[in-house]
């Protein structure tokens, strides 16, 4: 695997979370690393379970293979393995998984003196994630509650959870998540866009700098936040959509339980036009 | 200036985010959830263990009253103008009276519906609604004993709970009487109306499928029932109406929409739970309730009783089951009163004056391949 000249001085012994050296070393172009392996752990034996699981189910239609999780007598219970059982281990294994790769992430932004940014940013998926399997089950009581693994099947849990509360158009933090998962699309296609346009400059001329890029926005909406400035609004956005959809599944049911468009009641309720 | 208006912002944003968290009603854990379809399919009901205690205890039944001695005397033979309990011994004709009272007018007491000089006396419009009434409870315990009511049934109690006026009947509502900013005309919703559960769905859909009787019995069905369309299909102001009647189902039962349905695939009942069937008859046994025994009776209730536009008070799934999905915790009522369980008006008959509309055919499921 060839390497780029630079990099070579990067691979360097040290910065490891745990292990020390014992893991400390490259395969080809992949770090490894103590939690390289607990990664390949994980995702291994919960891949393997997922494919027990289908094989123990009716049918290998890949859309309609389903690994619910169990029934809500079990509540924070282990289950028998065939039912719901199974889910758990495979929560464990994809939560090791996720995990592992976010530490191991680490390991290398530390090996390269680099900042934190991009496993902070995969947190706040594993974030979102184990809000729906552990956080809002375990505040439930019962891991019945959360999403089972199958393509169709999580949908119609998605479906069901919604109308759980008549209409979860109406709660707050699925409206502030919806918005920001809009505006970071939108903020990524302004950005794409802008880019191309200043590096694809008509035949015969020369690519254009940042200044057009600014100009460009400036003259339009008389603001430019600039070249740094919208990676980090990029990731703000892309951030809070992830964060606010873990907050909306997580207040319904623990924090509210009744329809969601009943909630609003505080703002028609306001003294001052009640 | 500009820290005039960087306070006044702060501060409006800060009474925002005190009343948000202080008045909508936040609830937190322990909950009690119930679930109602396979395993992970999301199927399930969700309350707080405090809010079932709360509701449990703000439905509870009353004790029946002690049995009535035997006796051979007819009410009907003993009595002036008793129209109804004819064939009841007057024992059990008496402890009816006694628990109705209770039921119905514990503070008012007799003279509520009796002129006291002369109790068979008609003069007082109460006493000629509760007759009406008492036929309608007969009914209810005969002709929706299988489709709705089971062997639970009702009494008086279970609309009532202690008050001449039932706290959960409902009018026509006409909707605001000026017009709403630029908006020429309102179609009959964006009110946040309670029937709707504050949605901006429609806020008069009672009157549209619980007060007409003679409604087309698919009036509420929306789904196609086909993959691609083949006919025009119904406009989406009727899918809004049929979502609005369903927020009123489930507020009034205190369930979400998975008590009945599979959301995967609303319609079809193959995927349904068992409740969708009770549900079905209960909406037609409102229609039969509203159209036979509450509309007649509009021009016996003086004015004050009628809603804005002079129509009767009617009664929709919020009158009987008061945020529980089996009313009164599910107590067996009936029982103890068996002069409310069927007509007592023809001697030894068991079929009530008022023939209700025909035995609905029950809802043919779609055959449909059962999801994995």
């Amino acid at each position: 695997m060839a390497m780029l000249s630079f990099e070579r001085k990067y691979r360097v012994r040290g910065g490891t979370l745990l292990g020390g050296d014992l893991f400390d070393f490259w395969v080809g172009p992949f770090y490894v690393g103590f939690f390289g392996v607990t990664t390949l752990f994980f995702s291994v034996l919960g891949t393997a379970l997922i494919i027990y699981g289908a094989a123990l189910g009716p049918t290998w239609n890949i859309w309609q293979i389903n690994i619910a999780p169990p029934d809500l007598k079990y509540g924070l219970a282990l289950a028998p393995l065939k039912e719901g059982g199974l889910w758990q281990i495979i929560t464990f294994c994809a939560v090791g998984s996720f995990v592992s790769w976010a530490l191991r992430e680490v390991e290398i932004c530390r090996k390269l003196g680099i900042g934190y940014h991009v496993p902070f940013a995969f947190s706040v998926a594993i974030f979102a994630y184990v809000s729906l399997v552990v956080i809002r089950p375990f505040l439930m009581g019962a891991w019945g509650h959360g999403f089972p693994y199958g393509i169709l099947s999580h949908l119609d849990w998605v479906s069901n959870t919604g109308y759980q509360y008549l209409h979860f158009h109406y709660n707050p933090a699925h409206m502030l998540a919806v918005s920001f998962f809009f505006t970071t699309t939108f903020a990524l296609s302004l950005h794409g866009a802008l880019i191309l346009s200043a590096t694809n400059p008509p035949k015969g001329e020369v690519v254009k700098t940042p200044e057009h890029e600014d100009t460009f926005f400036r003259d339009t909406i008389g603001y430019s936040i600039g070249t740094l400035g919208i990676h980090r609004l990029g990731l703000f956005l892309a951030l809070s959509a992830g964060f606010w959809s873990a907050v909306c599944i997580i207040i319904s049911g623990p924090f509210w339980t009744r329809g969601w468009p009943e909630w609003w009641g505080w703002w028609l309720n306001l003294p001052v036009w009640r | 200036m500009k820290t005039f208006f960087t306070v006044l912002g702060a501060s409006i944003a800060f009474f925002l985010t005190i009343a948000m968290f202080g008045t909508s009603g936040w609830v937190r854990p322990p909950l009690q959830t119930t679930q109602n379809g396979f395993r992970g399919t999301g199927m399930d009901q969700i309350h707080t263990r405090a809010g079932v205690a709360a509701a449990k205890d703000a439905n509870l039944a009353p004790a029946p009253a002690d049995p009535a001695e035997p006796g051979e005397e007819l009410a009907g033979a003993t009595y002036e103008n008793v129209q109804v309990l004819k064939n009841v011994s007057v024992n059990e004709f008496n402890r009816l009276m006694t628990s109705m009272t209770e039921w119905v007018s514990p503070e008012q007491g007799c003279t509520y519906c009796h002129n006291t000089e002369n109790m068979a006396d008609d003069s007082l419009y109460q006493k000629k609604v509760a007759r009406r009434m008492l036929q309608m409870t007969q009914a209810i315990n005969t002709n929706w004993k299988e489709k709705h009511v089971g062997g639970t049934g009702v009494t008086c109690f279970t609309c009532h709970r202690g008050q001449p006026v039932p706290a959960n009947i409902w009018f026509t509502n006409p909707g605001p009487n000026h017009t709403s900013g630029f908006v020429p005309r309102n179609n009959g919703q964006n009110m946040a109306s309670p029937s709707v559960g504050l949605s901006s769905l429609p806020y008069d859909t009672l009157t549209e499928y619980l007060a007409d009787k003679n409604i087309d019995n698919n009036a509420i069905r929306v789904n196609a029932t086909t993959a691609l369309p083949t006919t025009k299909g119904k406009p989406i102001q009727d899918a809004e109406k049929t979502y609005g009647l369903m927020i009123h189902m489930s507020e009034g039962l205190g369930v979400n929409c998975t008590f009945c349905h599979n959301t995967r695939a609303i319609s079809n009942w193959s995927q349904s739970t068992p409740q969708r069937t009770t549900a079905w008859h209960g909406i037609r046994m409102v229609r039969d309730l509203n159209g036979n025994y509450l509309e007649p009776l509009t021009s016996t209730f003086p004015a004050a009783r009628l809603g804005v536009l002079g129509d009767a008070p009617k009664v929709n799934c919020t009158t009987c089951h008061n945020g529980q999905s089996k009313p009164l915790n599910g107590a067996q009522v009936i029982e103890p009163y068996p002069a409310l369980a069927k007509s007592t008006e023809v001697a030894g008959a068991a079929e009530t004056a008022p023939a209700a509309e025909p035995a609905p055919t029950a809802p043919a499921p779609t055959p449909v391949p059962a999801p994995q």
